[in-house]
């Protein structure tokens, strides 16, 4: 299959914006006009040449890509199955794939005329991305942050101050993701005029989910080609964790027209699915509206948003990109779950047999490749995206741990 | 449904707008306090529109005061059927005062727009306003409330500009909501020169009614947008009142419900 194909799982989403039933603009009517700009103006720099100029040039050189595709051969030895290969997005600047999408985004912010950067941030990793394009051009950056993250992610809130951002911590609701992503939305509402909104995930009004995908693609082209460079085939599985779900779709997008390459995107489980404490919206939620976008949300019958829970701060929040809950109606990725018990696991099985010390984000995708692996044969292939680092996390590890650091 | 209802609901909204004054649209939260009280006071104070806000976890759109009372009520458990149930005793005690729902989409779906149309319908619900629901998302909500003869109601805002104005205006029904600010509820008031401006750029869009809303907080602020617009919204202001003073809300809810009435009757 090409791009080109009717059949092709690489042409969403349509011109309102829709993956099938999901995703669209569900956005008040003040920030309908903005939206629609933006698209005008997203649509304009993907004709341009001089922005793909920009936007590679500072990956290539700010950011550090091509990130390595690396075969990590004493995890596989230990695992006893398949070869298991990373990309290491988190050897990029600021310790996540975040950034891709942060330099893309502020690029777009310029074009615009927009001279105020606001963002939301739930561990601090998008926080600290925005803070970070913000400084390198010369914009004033406010980041909402959950006061319970504030609390939980104090070395990232450092960061955030260091690169000149001003935090403001969200007391609404549980203090959480979601909370902060509230008020992101107030603050753009009453700011449109000279306000640009740097959305971390593949979620929110379109055109952001269609925008974050195609710059967290880079992700994706580069493994496709670095994969075929190094061992003259594909993949036969794909792996990633998913909070918004933006590393996931960055690596999955470029492989959806390869049939041969299963996809497998990991939820995280929390405390399991007994009670409500997880974080899972495609396996544990149904569909709904909220953020801007229609896709799978935590929610009770009356439509209330409930509150995930997860270890990793990335991924507690109670809805998804559009596009997965998409792909995951068209059966073209599968959707799994992993607790925070087995991330735990899998981040220090990464650490002693890898010497690489994961977030514990991408520690859900390394769980879930620790259990597929075992049973598939030595010579194929799973290839896993390694989306940040785990510095910020080892505070949280300590205390599971209950080790006093 | 309950019993007979003699008036439907298009006749009830344009009723309220064909009375010799502007109209006084008042909004509280459901479940928030003793709602059957306090709409009862809004009533005998001289609100011509009830606007009863479904009670959201993330309400968007909204200042801290009505975030406050979305959380008080959800606190006290407020469901979407106890909503509907406020609604339905709204209409008994109520039978000629219109009666519009407002909130975000999420609580209004979860069962189906013809779901929620239906039920909507059958509590005598005359018009629903939704937050997140713009023009280019009609089909998730607004088919199922014609289609129940319930008024969807659109809303316009400073940034609504005359490319987009005709897409906004056709399909709303009942009234429009003039959002006066680019921003969320219960902050910054509009310039009066800004808000008349903007009022009249929709009138000659539209004839149906323009309601304005926003920011607004006393009789004067009242009485100045009754100079140049068909319907006067209140919300937050009023919202206070039931956060500060609970179960003697009702009596300080019709004080400032009169107050604001007469500022609107004398303002033309």
């Amino acid at each position: 299959m090409t791009d080109s194909t009717p059949n092709s799982f690489r042409n969403q989403p349509d011109e309102r914006g829709h993956f099938g039933d999901y995703g669209g603009r569900y956005v008040a009517e003040t920030l309908m006009p903005l939206v629609l700009d933006l698209e005008r103006e997203y649509r304009a720099a993907q004709a341009d040449p001089e922005f793909q100029r920009e936007f590679d040039d500072l990956l290539e050189h700010y950011v550090g890509r091509p990130s390595p595709l690396y075969f990590a051969e004493r995890l596989t030895e230990a695992l006893g199955g398949a070869q298991v290969w990373f990309k290491r997005d988190e050897l990029n600047h600021t310790g996540a794939h975040k950034i891709n999408n942060c330099i893309g985004q502020i690029l777009l912010a310029i074009r615009m005329g927009k001279t105020r950067i606001i963002a939301e941030t739930g561990a601090g990793q998008h926080g600290v991305a925005t803070a970070t394009v913000c400084a390198r051009f010369g914009l004033p950056c406010v980041i909402y942050m959950g006061a319970e993250d504030v609390k939980r992610q104090s070395p990232n809130v450092f960061r955030m101050k260091l690169l000149g951002a001003e935090i403001v911590p969200v007391t609404s609701g549980r203090g959480t993701l979601k909370d902060a992503m509230n008020e992101g939305l107030r603050d753009w509402v009453a700011n449109v005029h000279d306000t640009f909104y740097i959305i971390g995930t593949a979620a929110g009004p379109h055109p952001y989910p269609e925008l974050v995908r195609d710059f967290q693609s880079v992700i994706g082209r580069e493994a496709r080609q670095q994969m075929l460079d190094r061992t003259g085939r594909l993949p036969d599985l794909a792996v990633a964790c998913i909070g918004g779900g933006s590393n996931a779709l960055g690596l999955f997008h470029p492989f959806l027209d390869d049939p041969e390459v299963k996809l497998l995107g990991v939820e995280a489980a929390g405390h399991g699915f007994d009670g409500d404490e997880h974080a899972a919206s495609l396996l544990g939620g149904v569909p709904g509206v909220l953020h801007g976008n229609k896709t799978y949300l935590l929610q009770d019958e009356d439509g209330q948003i409930t509150e995930g829970h997860s270890i990793s701060a990335g991924l507690d929040y109670p809805g998804i990109g559009p596009e997965h809950a998409w792909l995951k109606d068209m059966e073209r990725v599968e959707y799994t779950a992993v607790t925070d018990e087995e991330a735990l696991e899998a981040f220090q099985l990464l650490c002693r047999t890898e010497g690489i010390i994961p977030a514990l984000e991408p520690s859900h995708a390394i769980a879930a490749v620790a259990k597929r692996a075992k049973d598939m044969p030595k010579d194929s292939v799973i290839l896993a995206n390694l989306c940040g680092r785990g510095d910020k996390d080892i505070f949280t590890v300590a205390e599971k741990l209950g080790v006093e650091i | 449904m309950n019993e007979p209802d003699t008036m439907n609901s298009s006749n009830r909204l344009s009723n309220a707008f064909a009375k010799p004054h502007p109209a006084l649209v008042c909004f509280l939260t459901a479940g928030d306090g003793d709602t059957a009280a306090n709409l009862d006071a809004l009533v005998a104070g001289g609100a011509d529109v009830i606007e009863l806000g479904m009670p959201f976890t993330d309400p968007m759109a909204d200042g801290p005061a009505i975030q406050q009372a979305n959380i008080r009520s959800l606190g006290a458990g407020t469901t979407t059927a106890d909503v509907l149930r406020m609604a339905t005793e709204f209409r008994k005690r109520h039978p000629e005062v219109p009666l519009v729902l407002m909130g975000y989409a999420n609580p209004m779906i979860r069962r189906g727009p013809e779901w929620f149309a239906a039920a909507a319908k059958e509590a005598g619900v005359d018009g629903v306003i939704c937050v997140d629901i713009p023009p280019e998302e009609d089909e998730a909500l607004g088919p199922a409330l014609r289609e129940a003869g319930i008024a969807p109601i659109r809303l316009a805002t400073p940034t609504t500009d005359d490319k987009r104005l005709p897409a906004v205006v056709e399909g709303s029904e009942g009234f429009l909501y003039y959002v006066a600010v680019a921003g969320i509820t219960g902050m910054q008031q509009a310039a009066i020169e800004s808000i008349e401006a903007n009022v009249g750029r929709i009138k000659k869009a539209t004839d149906i009614p323009v309601a304005v809303g926003f920011g607004v907080r006393t009789p004067q602020q009242a009485s100045e947008i009754a100079r140049v617009a068909d319907g006067v919204v209140v919300g937050s202001a009023l919202v206070d009142l039931v956060a500060e003073h609970g179960a003697d809300a009702p009596e300080r809810l019709r004080e400032l419900t009169a107050e604001l009435a007469g500022a609107i009757r004398a303002a033309r």
